[in-house]
């Protein structure tokens, strides 16, 4: 059953070294400040898992805790490229990394599978792609019954999710709104899942019936971080920060800029630290 | 470049690929260059377009060009936003999207695109960010429309990977994959107007914009360029499109560099 507890404390309980982890969020969302945790915490030999591997992985990877990444679009979203990942691919600094690459249409059918209980996931895709030719989890089966051929990867069972959302109410039963991406997916195919979110209110009673809630006993720990997806946003709480994006570029080209950057906003910080991140970008309203 | 100093080779870019949308459209929307001409297209002769980002936002119709496929005000204008399984599950591979819109770091002139890795796929000369969700639009899309400004950098007689496949080696190979959708149909640059030949598939000149010559498209291409028997020229932006245009990249900076003060999610 879920248990509310300060991130440091959920983090602890639920990451170990060695596991495979995802980080989810389709740019909305990101769990920021669970990944921050993550650094502080300092494991190591981490898969780390994600559609969209932004900041927060660029930061795991330049710190040295990937020993592999799983991915579907490896960018700074909007500004370009991830320079502290092109860095552990490119010339294997601070430490070599595996990395196995789909597309994003063949991460959301692997973590749907996940979800799903299926050792694979079936659909069209990487026709005449070249991914299917580096990759050797990208496989083909034949439908049975029209003999199509189509695309097989194996099924997204991650040991730990975390993401972010936007609230809980006291029973820990948590919902999540605006652009979703894959958070539910990802929570409902990994072994442990662990939620940050903005506020706990007392009760969803007035939700429409049809919104993304994850039931408490789908999540084993909630830690209560406003602002914890800074840079990203939370549909209706804050607005991306853009500009954080942009500075990363030239904080992440430089090694030892990086390093000194971590040590000052990372390191020395905490997960209360978030939410004087977002107070300039929280609606007038 | 252009001897009309009224408008610059990007904004006839930009235009002349927004003028290639239809009202009735439901265009998967690419970041970048794509994004800018989709909707213009919006603002301009076609109002009801769907825009659709891979972010799950379908009929989307943002005051300002997003800086990432996931800005909150795609969502806040959107007609419904889903899950991203979802987007590419029905959406996409259900075969509702008439085009998608790609943009493309290196081209070749068969259409195929790449976004993966400059040099050799695993020991790279630059690792480049990948595919995203380009893989399945360039086959899954009914038509593709690619459009990137010209450079030799850009447009090169091989690709270093095959990120998204258009008309692969040219001719029918895109049936000889059993890919039923037509690929690339149009390619927009800063300086022309490209279409595929119909029997070789490979990209030729059809329009020129003004002002450019032949020579200028070949010093910018790193293949022999194909022209038209019949070369048109591109129709200068109209007042109308080049205000649109120039008001939503104004908003867009303003949006942008404000850390998103001005419009909060």
């Amino acid at each position: 059953m879920v248990k509310f507890l300060p991130l440091k404390q959920a983090v602890a309980e639920n990451l170990n070294d060695g596991d495979a982890v995802a980080f989810e969020g389709f740019t909305h969302l990101i769990p920021t400040a669970a990944a921050h945790e993550a650094i502080r915490q300092g494991f190591r030999d981490l898969t780390l898992i994600r559609m969209t591997p932004d900041l927060i992985y660029d930061q795991m990877i330049g710190m040295g805790m990937a020993k592999k990444i799983v991915f579907s679009y490896v960018g700074n979203p909007g500004v370009g490229l991830l320079r502290r990942a092109r860095d552990a691919i490119e010339n294997g600094f601070p430490r070599s990394i595996e990395i196995e690459e789909h597309s994003h249409a063949g991460m959301a059918n692997a973590y749907e599978a996940g979800a799903a209980g299926l050792p694979c996931a079936v659909f069209r895709g990487y026709r005449g792609a070249g991914l299917a030719a580096v990759n050797p989890n990208i496989k083909s089966v034949t439908c049975p019954f029209t003999g199509e051929v189509l695309a097989a990867v194996p099924s997204i069972r991650p040991d730990v999710t975390f993401i972010h959302a936007q609230k809980a109410d006291r029973n820990g039963n948590v919902l999540v709104e605006g652009i979703i991406g894959i958070q539910k997916e990802a929570v409902l195919a990994a072994k442990r899942a662990v939620v940050t979110v903005e506020e706990v209110v007392d009760n969803f009673d007035d939700l429409h019936p049809n919104l993304t809630v994850l039931p408490r006993w789908t999540i084993a720990a909630i830690s209560v971080v406003p602002g914890g997806s800074h840079p990203s946003y939370a549909h209706g709480y804050y607005a991306r920060d853009n500009a954080a994006y942009l500075e990363w570029d030239e904080i992440a080209a430089d090694r030892e800029k990086f390093q000194a950057w971590m040590q000052a906003n990372v390191i020395e910080k905490s997960a209360d630290d978030f939410a004087a991140r977002v107070e300039h970008l929280r609606k007038a309203a | 470049m252009s001897d009309n100093p009224d408008f610059t080779p990007n904004e006839m870019m930009t235009i002349a690929a927004s003028r290639a949308l239809r009202n009735d459209d439901v265009c998967f929307v690419g970041i970048g260059a794509p994004s800018a001409a989709c909707n213009v297209a919006r603002l301009t002769h076609a109002p009801d377009i769907t825009l659709i980002y891979e972010s799950g936002t379908i009929g989307t119709a943002p005051d300002v060009l997003p800086l990432s496929i996931g800005d909150g005000e795609l969502c806040e204008t959107a007609v419904t936003t889903v899950a991203v399984p979802e987007m590419f599950r029905y959406w996409l591979q259900g075969g509702r999207i008439s085009i998608g819109f790609l943009g493309a770091a290196q081209l070749d002139k068969f259409g195929n695109i790449n976004t993966t890795v400059i040099g050799d796929y695993f020991h790279p000369k630059t690792r480049l960010p990948g595919g995203g969700g380009a893989p399945e639009i360039a086959t899954s899309s009914k038509e593709i429309y690619i459009t990137m400004a010209q450079t030799k950098r850009g447009m090169v007689e091989k690709i270093d990977f095959f990120t998204s496949f258009g008309h692969g080696e040219g001719g029918d190979h895109r049936k000889r994959l059993g890919i039923d959708t037509a690929g690339p149909t149009l390619l927009i640059t800063d300086l022309a107007i490209w279409k595929p030949d119909p029997a070789t598939k490979e990209f030729t000149v059809v329009s020129l914009h003004p002002g450019v010559t032949r020579q200028q498209v070949q010093e910018t291409c790193g293949w022999m360029v194909k022209f038209a028997q019949a070369l048109d020229e591109t129709p200068a932006p109209s007042e109308l499109e080049l205000t649109t245009l120039r008001d939503l990249q104004a908003r867009t900076k303003a949006a942008h560099e404000g850390s998103g003060k001005a419009k909060a999610a």
